[in-house]
């Protein structure tokens, strides 16, 4: 087998296109003459074999011939090995020069018809190439891509970010019992504020939550008396609300902190660390009392505009802020019913719309997009 | 509520630009939405009164006029159907500005002059809307300045009040937060005293039910002259939203603005028995109220009756026949206090909400109800619009208990996690109209009646952060013990398949959980199918949207249609999300979490070769993937049942006897109602199955010895399924077989008919030796003779 060692690039071999024929038919004659030709002589016909050999390897075009090459001059019946055969035949002291020289020449030939099956080799595989070009500016075989939506991926966002805070993940019931979504939540039947939050019901006692914040009230029950509680709740929630800027369902995050001697500067400084998170490192976060009846101080919180940075700008309606989540500390009339002493802890918690969080992410401008499910729409994300 | 600024100044001194005040007060928890400058821009309308009107006389719906400015006469052609001879009105001449900046100019309508234009409240700048040309009372001054009449310019603030809030429906309750905020006097409007007791003479009022109503204080006014209320008046009450109607109900308009009470005046001419009766309403009782339609009423219900009858829904609405009118010369008002939640649900069932009723709702200041009388009598005395009946008969029956709070201040900066200065929170709530008492290292805060809100150590602290400034508030970072962040395991697989069928090409969707009871005869569920029973909402927004899904079906077919509908035919979507199923009376549904699939048209299409259909058993190489990559051993089994697929092409998925889900085509008769081009191929699982049965990955050693890899074909009746070709190579070729393959399905010309080809491709391999060719070939032997014996199966090669 020929073995192709290239030591150059393809690109820079020298290329023989010239003679295609052998002069084949002198050799044999040559051979015949050795059997009375002195040292002298021999050492004649091996630089006349040299010469005609070295022109022959030149002209080869094709590794065959370069093989047959070989074995007419180098092999065992060759024409070098003949004449080697014939040195018995002269005087002894005239043996060594023409050894040497016969050496010197198979060494010379073997080293040229390497370097040409080498150049030959080249030339071969560069036409195979040529064959088998591709226009590499062809596109590639589509493939389909699938998209994440893009709540899903600013919920895991959120989520991420939380998690790393050393909130747990909770979960409750989409369709949940007024006492969770209301009455323990300091919202008794004909609360006013129950206005805020128009509802969707399955009977008198069982609704569509309208916040996620029942999952405080369940989560408070459940761990009891321990602390501290540090969870968020994400979901679906739903009102009976259904314009431009509203949707009948929509999602939340829902967080939640108690412990022994929780602040509303420590609201403040979690819903920062959010911000920054979220929105980058620049972002700044501006608290504004509120009303929530399950919180209280409430607060609603603005972050600094992401478009223009504050400068002012129509999506933030040139105010530099934009409003993104209601917060507060959580009612103590909250931690009682749920079981936990409000004398002895005090916690906060805060509430976001996820699809306010991607609409500012990525530019949104109608909430019901999220919803619509066109796919030039989820194909962008 | 919206507030103009020149209102509000009357109560308290503001010392900054109105952009700042509203800054300061958003800051303060009191919320400006808007600040709207109003007549800043009109320059030169002037007053003028029509000295003669006449039809155009090219024109049926143009009238021209002859103004009298106060000496000029000008002829102004208007559209104005209001208009009439001596008709005092605004005039804007040549060259006048209007509200909006406009200014007029000289024009031709059909034929004549008009020399300017003649305003109504719109042009104006005072309401956004006008039926007519702005009529102005006839003792109103020819060729005056029409802007110093209407008191404008002025600044409005509209705000954005919590519902905790009530007392800040009022001026006075928005000038007390400002004076409070800028260290300021606040004053109180003038009113006119109660001295005498005249007015008992006229009324008996009676409270029979004290629970709803704690007070009722009533005044008589006499020699009432019904008519326009000064125009300054008007101004204030359009600025503040509310429309002038006469003088009468304009004042009390004005006063409830100003304090936050409610006032209502009766005919007093009308009133039976001269009695005032407050008291639950009889069964079945009724009223045609102010708006002219009979209402009925229950033992839920407040009334104000007379001697006699009903004449006023208490808070809500007057009485038809006891209203004030043009003829009316003695007026009965009334200024009540009434219990909140019986405002509410009274108001809730009649569907009436007015500005009396929403302030009710929220407590209205039962200490405010004499001082508001006082003031509309003072009005009614500054106005000359009568005679003010000296004394009030106040029936004040439930004086509320003095609420007070301990707080302890150094719990507050706990919860606040500031240090306040103490003499500061003392000082703001002070000015607030709270009373502060040092008790020890305490502080005992009684609550004024006009702060229902507040009522325990919390809100005082929200009281003093609000003044104190949230932005002063450090943000500190929560201490305490280390919790680790938790993820539910269902939450991390549903991330998991979300990533994984992305990867795979499939795009999330997400649908409403509510559907439409009318997709049940569209997917042809029996009417006694189990996905019939839903959870049904009592209050939909429409029919479309009026139960919760017990399947993600309705909602991926949603998607389909949608898109193809803008022409987007090539669908590949999934859902992970909750349905909802209906269990025993008073528990609430089950809420299992399902994952859908739905793809329709044609892979994406290259310039190589044409595209393939995304056709069913696209969707099911996913399915499996998924189900592999789950290490869940699952079945396929033909599925006739589901009356939404295609009874041949439908698969139900097992693992076990444990129903993972199931996919197939789209029933032809649905894709023709819905006119879908291309057949939709559908799956739905049960995520929380999926999550029970699937393996976690455990390392299997690597095999070192080589195999042997021989391929077959057997020729096999087509009845047979190739689940059931497989699971007999399976067991025949035993723990040799390491790999199976399906690699070719051939039907036709070369093979009898209703047979069809199957071809494998098998890897024998053994852990522990180089396996034989022999024992291969017995391998072979042992899967051929298996297949046909148990399949009927003829080797083809």
């Amino acid at each position: 087998m020929v073995q192709a060692v290239r030591k150059e690039p393809v690109g820079v071999l020298k290329i023989s296109t010239t003679g295609r024929y052998l002069p084949r038919a002198v050799n044999l004659c040559c051979c015949m003459r050795l059997v009375v030709a002195g040292g002298t002589k021999v050492l004649k016909q091996l630089d006349e074999i040299r010469e005609r050999a070295q022109t022959a390897v030149a002209l080869a075009v094709n590794l065959e011939e370069l093989e047959s090459l070989r074995v007419r001059f180098l092999g065992r019946k060759g024409e070098i090995t003949q004449i080697l055969r014939q040195m018995a035949s002269l005087p002894p002291d005239e043996r060594p020069p023409v050894g040497r020289r016969a050496n010197e020449i198979k060494e010379e030939l073997d080293r040229a018809l390497s370097a040409r099956s080498e150049a030959l080799l080249g030339q071969t595989l560069l036409a195979k190439f040529e064959r088998e070009k591709l226009d590499v500016t062809l596109p590639g075989r589509p493939v389909r891509i699938g998209h994440r939506h893009p709540l899903s991926v600013v919920q895991e966002e959120i989520e991420a970010i939380f998690l790393g805070l050393g909130y747990s993940i909770v979960e409750g019931p989409e369709v949940e019992l007024d006492y969770y979504n209301f009455e323990a939540l300091n919202l008794p039947k004909d609360h006013p504020a129950r206005d805020m939050q128009d509802t969707f019901f399955i009977s008198d006692d069982v609704l569509l939550r309208t916040h996620t914040s029942p999952v405080q009230v369940r989560t408070l029950e459940r761990m009891a008396p321990k602390l501290p509680v540090k969870i968020i709740a994400p979901g679906k929630v739903y009102r009976r609300d259904d314009d431009a800027t509203h949707s009948p369902m929509f999602q939340q995050v829902e967080g939640l902190a108690v412990d022994k001697n929780i602040r509303l500067s420590d609201l403040k400084g979690v819903l920062l660390t959010f911000a920054q998170e979220m929105f980058g490192l620049e972002t700044r976060i501006r608290l504004r009392p509120s009303y929530f009846p399950f919180t209280e101080p409430s607060a609603e919180v603005d972050i600094s505009c992401v478009m223009c940075g504050g400068e002012g700008c129509r999506v933030c309606k040139d105010t530099g802020w934009l409003e993104i989540l209601g917060a507060g500390m959580v009612h103590p009339r909250v931690l009682a019913v749920s079981g936990y002493d409000p004398e002895r802890c005090r916690g906060f918690a805060f509430g976001m719309g996820i699809e306010r969080v991607a609409m500012l992410k990525y530019g949104i401008g109608d909430l019901r997009m999220f919803y619509d499910n066109d796919l030039r729409f989820l194909e962008q994300f | 509520m919206r507030v103009p600024l020149s209102w509000l100044r009357e109560f308290v001194d503001i010392p900054v630009s109105p952009r700042e005040l509203a800054e300061r007060l958003t800051a303060a928890g009191i919320a400006v939405d808007t600040v709207t400058d109003v007549g800043d821009k009109m320059k030169g309308v002037i007053t003028a009164r029509l000295s003669g009107v006449r039809p155009h006389p090219n024109a049926d719906r143009l009238s021209i006029c002859s103004a009298d400015a106060g000496g000029e006469v000008y002829e102004i052609v208007t559209a104005a159907d209001n208009v009439f001879t001596g008709a005092v009105v605004p005039l804007a001449l040549e060259g006048a500005r209007l509200a909006d900046g406009t200014v007029i100019k000289k024009a031709r309508f059909r034929g004549i002059a008009s020399m300017g234009m003649l305003c109504s409240e719109v042009e104006l700048g005072l309401e956004d809307r006008s039926p007519g040309i702005m009529i102005l009372p006839p003792d109103t001054p020819p060729g005056t300045d029409i802007a110093a009449l209407l008191g404008l310019p002025d600044t409005v603030l509209a705000f954005d009040l919590t519902p905790n809030r009530g007392d800040c429906l009022s001026i006075l309750g928005i000038a007390r937060e400002v004076a409070v905020l800028y260290g300021l006097q606040l004053n109180y409007p003038p009113v006119l005293e109660s001295e005498g007791d005249e007015a008992a003479g006229y009324i008996d009022v009676e409270i029979r039910d004290p629970q709803l109503c704690g007070r009722y204080a009533a005044r008589v006014f006499e020699d009432i002259k019904i008519g326009q209320a000064p125009l300054r008046l008007q101004t204030r009450l359009r600025l503040a939203g509310m429309r002038p109607i006469y003088n009468l109900v304009d004042v009390t308009n004005y006063v409830m603005l100003e304090l936050g009470q409610p006032l209502h005046a009766f005919d007093y001419e009308t009133l039976r028995g001269r009695r005032i009766v407050v008291r639950r309403a009889s069964p079945g009782e009724r009223l045609v109220t102010l708006d002219g339609v009979t209402r009925q009423f229950d033992r839920e219900d407040l009334l104000i009756a007379d001697a006699e009858r009903a004449v006023a829904v208490a808070g809500v609405m007057g009485g038809l026949e006891t209203e004030v009118t043009p003829g009316t010369a003695t007026v009965l008002l009334e200024s009540a206090n009434f219990d909140p939640l019986s405002i509410r649900k009274t108001s809730r069932k009649l569907g009436l909400r007015s500005e009396a009723s929403l302030r009710f709702e929220k407590r209205v200041d039962i200490e405010g109800a004499v001082r508001a009388a006082g003031r509309m009598a003072r009005l009614v005395a500054e106005t000359g619009m009568g005679r003010v009946v000296p004394g009030v008969v106040d029936s004040y029956t439930v004086r509320p208990d003095q609420k007070t709070v301990v707080v302890r201040p150094d719990r507050l900066d706990q919860i606040i996690g500031a240090s306040v200065p103490g003499d500061k929170a003392v000082k703001w709530l002070k000015a607030l109209g709270f009373g502060v008492r040092k008790n020890t290292d305490r502080l005992i805060v009684s609550v004024p009646t006009f702060r229902p809100d507040v009522s325990i150590e919390e809100d005082i602290a929200e009281e003093v952060a609000r003044l104190y400034g949230y932005d002063r508030i450090a943000a500190t970072q929560t201490y305490g013990e280390a919790t680790p962040g938790r993820r539910p395991p269902v939450e991390t697989f549903i991330r998991w398949v979300n990533r994984f069928l992305t990867g795979l090409g499939l795009t999330e969707v997400v649908t409403y959980s509510f559907i439409n009871p009318m997709s049940f005869d569209l997917l042809r569920l029996p009417q006694d199918d189990p996905l019939r029973r839903v959870v049904a909402l009592k209050n939909p927004i429409s029919e479309e949207q009026s139960v919760l899904r017990a399947t993600l079906l309705p909602g991926m077919l949603e998607v389909v249609c949608r898109n193809v509908s803008r022409r987007v035919t090539d669908i590949a979507v999934f859902e992970a999300g909750r349905v909802f199923k209906p269990r025993a009376d008073g528990e609430l549904p089950d809420e299992p979490l399902k994952l859908g699939m739905a793809v329709a048209g044609k892979e994406p299409r290259g310039w190589e070769s044409p595209p393939r259909d995304m056709d069913f058993y696209f969707l099911k190489g996913i399915v499996e993937a998924l189900l592999d990559r789950l290490g869940i051993d699952a079945v396929f089994r033909p599925l006739q049942t589901h009356p939404s697929l295609h009874p041949m092409r439908a698969a139900g998925v097992l693992a076990g006897d444990k129903e993972l889900g199931y996919l197939g085509q789209v029933h032809p008769e649905i894709k023709m109602s819905l006119d879908l081009p291309n057949d939709v191929i559908l799956a739905e699982f049960d995520i929380e199955r999926l999550l029970a049965v699937r393996k976690v990955a455990a390392f299997r050693e690597l095999v070192r010895f080589p195999g042997v890899l021989r391929d077959i074909a057997v020729v096999v009746p087509e009845g047979v399924p190739a689940a059931e070709l497989v699971d007999n190579v399976k067991t025949a070729g035993g723990e040799l077989l390491r790999e199976l393959r399906l690699f070719d399905v051939y039907k036709g010309a070369k093979l009898p008919e209703c047979t069809r080809s199957i071809a494998f491709s098998l890897l024998f391999q053994a852990g522990d030796r180089t396996l034989t060719d022999t024992e291969a070939a017995a391998c072979v032997e042992a899967i051929v003779n298996r297949l046909k014996e148990k399949c009927g199966a003829v080797l083809r090669w």
